[in-house]
């Protein structure tokens, strides 16, 4: 599989890997969101967390991704796109722009989807925690396309 | 790989399961083939078909004298493929005899991990009438006497168990179920692919009635194949897949392959001369690439049999990350990877996961097999690069946070998209 420029860089240079501490200390924290989508036997994982400041805007971003390049580079993409955007912004992020931007091809389109369902799900936790939301999904993690 | 870009020169070849690098002796020996003895072998008016002959009959005794067997008993093919098609359609069809008062026409065993170039031809036996029993084997990958003999039924025709396997490298108990074989008047064949070349083989000795085997996995062209045709106690007879001048006592019509199987009898040479330095020096380098990979990180975990393996071969998978990213990695080294994500739904070896090898596991293994010119420094730099590609990939997994943190990744529950 021939990997555009822009993955390869992404995949040896990833941008903003990491998380905001341990998952139980990040499950507490109301100034942050988790998103974490896929399965280890689909052969990928996504986790993206968003630190939200008190103006509503992810002011920083952390991906971790078990999964191929194309995986890792969407989550590493979404991390840079998101960043200063406000939530409403960062939800409108489509995953035919993440394909565009890193020339995937079709077998490799639902990584892209996989990146923004991480973004969706990661707001939806932090609106959840912070009681923003009227109608809390069961299982606000996880929730896939 | 951390940082810097992905070298582009010719990568470190550990690829020698799915082929090998012919050997320049090989190719001077069938060079005359081409250009000067080019008769035809079936030729018997004139010196060009002679020659021919000749180069031919060379060949088969190199091949019989590697395994044991007598010259008259070595069919040639086209490849490992065709030989394991025509012993087992062959002999199927041969033997087919279904039990007292049925319509059956017979049972045959053989083992869920096979090659495909098995499990394919019994599959089309079984839309013949045929019944086949697909054993499976236990963690360590390997299929014994015991298993084969407690699904042997009055009506089994045949039974077909690898040598060794081609993913992981384990070694059946093919004398013992040769054996059991023999004894119970079964037709026995074994695809020693991975085997043949590499370790000491007798057909008397091992109890084999049909074996096939490759040239291109021994250092030998592609595209040139024999099987083994055991011809007394008891004579083995195959219907033909191919019908035409009768080359082959019948078994396999069409112009022989001279320069091929001039080119597979010298491959059987040197490696019937080699075959022990060569076994020593390559299971010296898979133990270091194990050995050191393991030292090295926690969650590495060799596939197969520990002690019943080929010396050349090792299937490692490395926890936690994933297998298409790591083969990104290493692009240094030409290996095998044991899935591919090519869609949303991964299908990882069907080879791992009927040794009960997790998915997440089978995903993340890779294949190495050394070969006649693998070298130390090749093996260290392999090393050095798989440790870092796996380290790089794992500050960035999700699972490898998790295990970290002591939580069981098959315990959560995941929603699979």
């Amino acid at each position: 599989m021939a990997y555009s420029d822009k993955v390869v860089d992404h995949y040896q240079n990833p941008r903003n890997v990491g998380s905001f501490g341990a998952s139980k200390e990040v499950k507490e924290r109301k100034d942050i969101g988790v998103g974490i989508v896929g399965a280890p036997e689909c052969g990928d994982v996504m986790q993206l967390q968003i630190k939200v400041s008190d103006d509503g805007r992810i002011e920083d971003a952390k991906f971790k991704c078990f999964g191929c390049g194309s995986a890792i580079a969407s989550s590493s993409l979404a991390t840079e796109w998101i960043k200063g955007k406000s939530l409403d912004e960062a939800a409108g992020i489509r995953n035919t722009q993440i394909v565009e931007e890193l020339s995937l091809p079709p077998v490799k389109i639902h990584c892209s989807v996989l990146a923004e369902d991480s973004i969706r799900t990661a707001i939806e936790d932090y609106r959840k925690k912070n009681g923003l939301v009227e109608e809390v999904k069961a299982s606000a993690e996880a929730t896939t396309g | 790989m951390a940082k810097g870009s992905i070298p582009d020169q010719s990568p470190i070849y550990m690829d020698n399961a799915a082929t090998t690098r012919c050997d320049p002796r090989v190719v001077e020996a069938m060079l005359p083939y081409f250009t000067e003895m080019y008769g035809n072998a079936s030729s018997r008016n004139h010196s060009f078909g002679w020659q021919a002959e000749d180069g031919v009959d060379t060949a088969r005794e190199q091949a019989a004298s590697l395994i044991g067997a007598n010259p008259k008993e070595i069919i040639w093919t086209s490849g490992a493929t065709e030989s394991n098609n025509l012993a087992i359609k062959g002999a199927a069809r041969m033997y087919a005899r279904g039990p007292e008062g049925t319509t059956g026409r017979g049972h045959i065993v053989t083992a869920v991990h096979e090659h495909k170039a098995v499990l394919d031809p019994c599959k089309r036996l079984q839309r013949e009438g045929f019944d086949v029993t697909y054993l499976e084997p236990g963690a360590d990958g390997l299929i014994t006497a015991e298993m084969v003999s407690g699904a042997l039924r009055d009506d089994t025709i045949l039974v077909s168990i690898m040598w060794a396997n081609n993913e992981i490298g384990t070694i059946n108990e093919v004398p013992e179920i040769g054996k059991l074989c023999h004894d119970r008047e079964i037709v026995f064949h074994t695809d020693a692919t991975q085997w043949v070349g590499k370790m000491p083989t007798d057909v008397e000795r091992d109890h084999i009635d049909l074996m096939s085997w490759s040239g291109h996995k021994m250092y030998g062209p592609k595209g040139v194949g024999a099987l083994y045709v055991r011809r007394r106690r008891p004579r083995i007879r195959l219907e033909a897949l191919v019908d035409g001048g009768g080359h082959e006592r019948g078994m396999r019509s069409g112009t022989l392959n001279v320069t091929g199987i001039v080119g597979f009898g010298k491959a059987c040479e040197l490696c019937q001369a080699e075959m022990d330095a060569e076994g020593e020096r390559l299971l010296k380098l898979r133990r270091k690439l194990e050995q050191t990979l393991m030292g090295r990180m926690d969650v590495v975990a060799i596939n197969g049999h520990e002690e019943k393996r080929l010396p050349h071969l090792t299937n490692i998978s490395f926890g936690f990350v994933e297998g298409e990213s790591l083969m990104m990695g290493i692009k240094n080294i030409a290996c095998s990877s044991g899935s591919a994500c090519t869609s949303a739904s991964l299908e990882p070896s069907y080879v791992l996961k009927s040794l009960g090898v997790g998915d997440d596991l089978a995903h993340s293994s890779l294949r190495l097999s050394l070969g006649r010119w693998s070298t130390e420094a090749e093996v260290d730099e392999a090393i050095e690069s798989i440790a870092k590609a796996v380290e790089h990939l794992r500050t960035m997994s999700p699972l490898y946070d998790l295990h970290n943190e002591g939580i069981d990744i098959s315990t959560i529950e995941w929603q699979a998209h």
